[in-house]
């Protein structure tokens, strides 16, 4: 205990903007997890005498178009962004861990492949291929997380792979192997912990990225099935009303940019301690 | 640098010819009528019969490829059914529009992030450094279409300071302007934080150089220095980040065509996807993945131009 101050968790609580990061996210995840309960009202239940009803204590945050608590909706909400969030972005970063990794590791022309696979995979404008493949794909939270996969993953795969062939002539490196050591301790062993710090910043901060992505294609209408309380949707509600109803606009926009700050500040507080080299100039 | 520009260029050819060969391969190849997936449920017998043999869709997939770049090569991007116009004049009709709202976003996120980010470098650790430093993050994590929503909501709705819809009068640049102004600031938002904090980070780094302390030397006046100098050598990195960042802010645009109910790129993908219209759909992804690869060749183009260390390093 006595060393807590240097361990990483001790560091991050010692850096303020990553104190906020921590708080606002876990206000959100224990939102998310206790939606059921916190929630005043049913999130599907529709209440047309009370449509369009602005802020008060009976319904915190207004209500819709077909009188929905909007405050329950943006709970329940909470649970797709952070569902698919969490899906899509360990998917594609296992794709790219696996993908980067055997590009710094084979022969050069798999690396040549690779390298091209992931500038190709690069050169597509994120929302427009979700809108091109929305047209093929059926309306639903697989289809975002299909789009954000192929769009992200060829990402963590260029960091991986610099990282591996950076590593893999490093002097500690060449030492295991005059060593006699094995492919796979190599690998497991020495290449794969010393990726990891790059690959989880990358993670962290492509956490709220892939919040946006799902916000924005349910917003407009190509991400979540009608009727799903996803933010963007939300977002949608509120744009068809925004001359009268103001507020569901106001308050659907809110955890979207506290979830996006909130990971981007503990992405930033996170690169600061895990890579002392990307440190800001201080 | 010839040989690097000759690379670059064929290597941006090479990933504009698979991205779209991909995506052809994948809409023809879908399971179920192509006939329905390409022209919609809405399309009559006759345009289904006339479609197939145009398109060649008894053909061999290689074949259908082939004849498909065949006709992009010759300026024929296919028809729009719905609307029975060439799909070139509606995908060009619209790209202006696009452009000038991307590099209406570049403009903001130049001009302000190299100000903030020069002055923050230039006052290190200074009140107003730490401010821009947490802005800049807040700024890189804005979500764009809440911005643009936002934006909507406060400037247009409530204010009423500028327009709501569409983009101006055909022709009157000033009122063009203005039909962009806030559109564009929504889109560049978040690359101004970006910027701030590439200039500031590199404008630091150069100020240690020797050529920096030389002049200082020399009796040169520090504002000199520091903005004719080090800034110049600075906003290179920014120029790269830019180039790349046109990806996203082609997805930002989408946002803020429909938002602000925009002509462009963006709303024309929408429109066509909302109406299973796949020609314009195709069309419209093909111009969008050149636009940007065009973009990122240019920006990395530049920053060799400017810097010859750029040119050994891929």
């Amino acid at each position: 205990m006595t060393h807590f101050r240097y361990t990483l968790l001790g560091r991050l609580l010692a850096d303020p903007m990553a104190v906020v990061a921590i708080v606002i996210i876990s206000g959100l995840v224990l939102a998310a997890i206790f939606a059921d309960v916190i929630a005043p009202h049913d999130f599907r239940a529709m209440n047309m005498a009370d449509r369009f009803a602005p802020p008060s204590w009976h319904y915190w945050l207004g209500t819709d178009n077909l009188g929905r608590d909007t405050f329950s909706r943006l709970l329940q909400g909470g649970r797709i962004a952070l569902y698919v969030a969490m899906t899509a972005v360990s998917i594609s970063a296992l794709i790219g861990l696996v993908l980067g990794m055997l590009a710094g590791f084979g022969p050069r022309w798999l690396d040549n492949t690779l390298l091209f696979f992931f500038d190709t995979l690069r050169a597509y404008p994120t929302i427009i291929l979700a809108l091109a493949l929305a047209a093929l794909l059926p309306r639903g939270l697989s289809t975002v997380i299909i789009v954000v996969v192929v769009t992200s993953f060829s990402e963590y795969g260029r960091v991986v792979r610099t990282q591996t062939l950076s590593l893999k002539n490093a002097e500690f490196i060449l030492a295991e192997r005059a060593m006699g050591a094995s492919f796979g301790r190599i690998v497991f062993h020495h290449i794969l912990p010393n990726v990891l710090g790059p690959f989880f910043i990358l993670a962290a901060m492509n956490l709220p990225v892939v919040i946006t992505i799902e916000a924005g294609m349910s917003f407009l209408g190509i991400g979540v099935p009608p009727g799903t309380p996803s933010w963007g949707a939300t977002l949608k509600d509120g744009f068809d009303f925004i001359r009268t109803t103001p507020w569901i606009i106001l308050s659907g926009g809110l955890p979207l940019i506290l979830v996006t700050l909130g990971f981007t500040f503990l992405g930033e507080a996170l690169r600061d301690q895990l890579d002392p080299k990307l440190r800001k100039g201080r | 640098m010839l040989t690097y520009t000759l690379q670059r260029v064929a290597l941006a050819l090479a990933i504009v010819f698979v991205a779209i060969s991909a995506l052809f391969t994948i809409m023809v190849t879908l399971p179920g009528d192509p006939t329905t997936v390409l022209l919609g449920p809405r399309a009559t017998p006759e345009i289904r019969a006339e479609f197939r043999l145009q398109m060649g869709l008894d053909n061999p997939i290689y074949v259908q490829l082939a004849d498909f770049w065949g006709r992009v090569l010759a300026g024929d991007l296919g028809t729009d059914y719905y609307r029975n116009r060439p799909v070139a004049v509606a995908v060009f009709s619209a790209l202006p529009h696009t452009t000038a709202l991307v590099f209406g976003a570049i403009f903001w996120s130049a001009s302000l992030g190299i100000v903030l980010g020069a002055f923050s470098a230039d006052n290190r650790n200074s009140l107003l450094d730490r401010v821009t430093g947490v802005l800049s993050v807040a700024f890189i994590a804005a979500p764009s279409f809440v911005v643009a929503l936002y934006a909507l909501l406060l400037f247009s709705v409530t204010l009423r300071w500028f327009p709501t819809i569409g983009a101006g009068e055909p022709g009157d640049i000033g009122s063009r302007l203005y039909h962009l102004i806030l559109p564009s600031l929504a889109i560049g938002l978040a690359w101004v934080g970006y910027v701030a904090r590439i200039v500031r980070a590199s404008m630091l780094e150069t100020l240690s150089e020797s050529y920096i302390r030389t002049a200082r030397a020399f009796g040169l006046p520090r504002r000199v220095v520091i903005y004719n100098y080090a800034l110049r050598v600075a906003i290179l990195p920014a120029v790269q980040v830019l180039g790349v960042g046109i990806g996203g802010m082609l997805s930002a645009a989408v946002f803020a065509e429909i938002v602000f109910s925009r002509p462009g790129i963006g709303s024309l993908i929408y429109d066509s996807v909302s109406g299973r219209n796949y020609p314009v759909v195709m069309g419209s992804m093909l111009v969008a993945i050149g636009f940007f690869v065009t973009c990122a060749l240019i920006a990395d183009l530049i920053n060799a131009a400017l810097d010859p260390r750029h040119r050994t390093k891929s």
